[in-house]
């Protein structure tokens, strides 16, 4: 009876349950669509054929000749989307990457330093914390124009401030654990300290951290996009789609629900897959 | 007296350096950045024309001239005009601002209505269908973009349906499916955090407390679970208002909105200055003070916060 109720306290050995498999599944369909975009479409992004605009996708009164319909201009609206989720991805990893790496080494220092410069860094967060970062990322794009270089260097600045939040406590945390000053009293330069010891063991919680910049990312991204401010013809994103497609909502929903679906699922897959990320790698992290 | 002194003190004063910071970032950011005298005349303005529109503005003067003069014309509410519209820019904002304001105070509203009841209940049949369902509804909910959401419901009541209007603010019937758009999702976070709330108090000990002295259920939770677990929800909110900001903007893009997040869009594509800075201080502005509220209003709902710095790490 005993080792009964002992078994069923036990989190069950089957730890992916079938949500997880399926955004699994779904990112790794995108990773590989981002990757092999240009072999997988049927079509330029650009090549406009104006005999077949705004043909309907299979099963709606299409062929397989354009199997998600077209678009205004006769555009293959499966191409286009296959080179929207690689750019939409290519933005979003830049930027994730940026915005850890900046939250990290902002937190470091500001564990580091204490004092003043904590302080000073700490005031930073709460202001980056009260304005809206579309709000702050409208006003820089508007300033300082628009290239894509520039355009994944401002999204890497979202979510810098929850990260160097994280860091920094996770750096004090780790400073006052023995092997942190071990090797500090060995003489090693804090460089070394933080880089080559306290980083490798943050890794975990910052990784899971990215995958919550990511996906949020990809929506900042897509509804600058969407406002025509983000990345630009001839380039496509899938906001850009979406914006194209409310145009023609009347007429061909096609246009506007290809892209729309895509954001949807990517950004439900993903949030699920750091739950469970967060749940296998670090159960203290909230 | 002196202890709320104490407790309020620090947290105004950073409200205010926090405020301050925004003014010199959107100042230093927005002038720095280009010449506004180009990007106003076009590109075929004639030299003395763009001296003439950099005198008249103070646009030649060195950048801490600039600065000073903004700050402390900022302290009279004199924000400048709006390049644009020729009028000042304050006053453009606040023509926009009933519309805006009526787009945001009914989807908090629906937010609270939606969010804190559904969470209630999930947490109350915790692990049934229900609160499986209701909580994958919810990451729909926070997920889906306000704009993708506005234009699915756009497809489905106005196009589909023909319930209501795709767009503008003439109408009574305009409201509904901008509020919704506005409101679900920020209902969605409500309740995954009412739940979570609700669950940590439901297994405190004087829930127990209550239950084994004979109290009914349906009392337990109105009167020792539910006001316990409102309170995080509280600060809650102030977090969620930038959300809210940001959202407007959006839905107002694409209902077509005459409010303060178009008027921003348009600014912005056409670098007037002086309403981008009004726009981003008053959302900073708003933002903070919501922030400082809710803080403070923490302290009067749980006492126990009074004497520590709370909220500042």
């Amino acid at each position: 009876m005993k080792t009964a109720t002992v078994e069923t306290n036990r989190p069950s050995p089957r730890t992916v349950d079938l949500p997880t498999l399926l955004a699994v599944g779904w990112v790794l369909l995108m990773l590989f669509t981002a990757l092999a975009a240009p072999l997988m479409a049927p079509y330029e992004i650009t090549s406009i054929d104006l005999r077949h605009r705004l043909t309907p996708p299979v099963g709606f009164g299409g062929t397989m000749l354009h199997a998600l319909g077209t678009d205004d201009l006769g555009r293959d609206v499966a191409s286009r989307l296959f080179y929207s989720i690689r750019t939409s991805l290519l933005v979003a990893f830049g930027a994730t990457a940026i915005s850890v790496l900046v939250g990290t080494g902002i937190g470091f220092i500001a564990a580091y330093f204490r004092g003043l410069v904590e302080h000073a860094l700490l005031l930073m967060i709460d202001v980056q914390a009260s304005l809206p970062f579309l709000i702050v990322a409208l006003a820089m794009l508007a300033c300082f124009g628009n290239s894509l270089t520039l355009f994944v260097a401002l999204m890497g600045l979202y979510g810098w401030e929850r990260n160097a939040r994280l860091a920094r406590g996770l750096a004090i945390t780790a400073s006052a654990q023995g092997y942190a000053s071990a090797t500090r009293q060995l003489g090693a330069h804090p460089l070394r300290v933080y880089l080559r010891h306290i980083l490798p063991n943050s890794a975990a919680t910052l990784l899971v951290a990215a995958t919550v910049t990511f996906p949020e990312i990809v929506l900042v991204e897509s509804g600058l996009s969407f406002l025509g401010l983000g990345v630009q013809p001839p380039m496509t994103s899938l906001g850009v789609m979406v914006a194209a497609g409310r145009e023609y909502i009347t007429r061909a929903s096609w246009m506007l629900l290809a892209p729309s679906l895509v954001i949807v699922i990517t950004a439900v897959a993903v949030s699920v897959l750091g739950d469970w990320l967060r749940d296998k790698l670090d159960p203290t992290l909230k | 007296m002196s202890a709320v002194f104490r407790f309020a003190g620090p947290k105004l004063l950073r409200a205010g350096l926090s405020i301050l910071i925004v003014v010199t970032f959107t100042f230093v950011v927005l002038r720095a950045s280009g010449d506004p005298a180009l990007q106003i005349l076009g590109p075929s303005a004639r030299a003395p024309d763009l001296e003439a529109f950099r005198r008249h503005w103070g646009l030649d003067q060195p950048l801490y001239v600039q600065y000073v003069r903004y700050v402390l014309a900022a302290l009279h509410c004199d924000f400048g005009n709006s390049m644009l519209a020729g009028k000042p820019a304050l006053q453009l904002v606040f023509e926009r601002a009933p519309l805006t304001l009526a787009l945001m105070l009914p989807a908090l509203a629906l937010t609270m209505l939606i969010g804190i009841p559904v969470g209630a209940y999930a947490a109350m049949h915790r692990d049934t269908w229900v609160d499986r369902s209701v909580m994958m509804l919810t990451v729909f909910g926070f997920t889906v973009p306000s704009f993708v959401l506005g234009l699915l419901l756009i497809l489905i009541f106005s196009v589909t349906l023909g319930l209501f209007p795709s767009g503008g603010a003439d109408r009574p019937e305009s409201f509904v499916l901008p509020v919704l758009t506005l409101g679900l999702g920020g209902a969605a976070i409500i309740a995954r955090f009412t739940r979570s709330a609700m669950i940590e108090v439901l297994s405190q000990l004087y829930i127990v407390a209550a239950s084994a002295k004979g109290v009914t259920w349906r009392q337990v939770v109105r009167h020792h679970a539910f006001p316990n677990a409102i309170i995080p929800v509280l600060t809650l909110f102030g977090l969620m208002l930038g959300g809210q900001v940001a959202g407007a903007v959006l839905v107002e893009s694409v209902f077509g909105w005459p409010g303060i997040g178009q008027l921003l869009v348009v600014s912005v594509a056409n670098r007037d200055l002086a309403v981008v800075q009004v726009i981003l201080l008053l959302v900073a502005l708003t933002m903070t003070s919501a922030n400082l509220l809710m803080d403070l209003l923490y302290g009067v709902f749980d006492p126990r916060l009074r004497g520590t710095n709370s909220g500042s790490q």
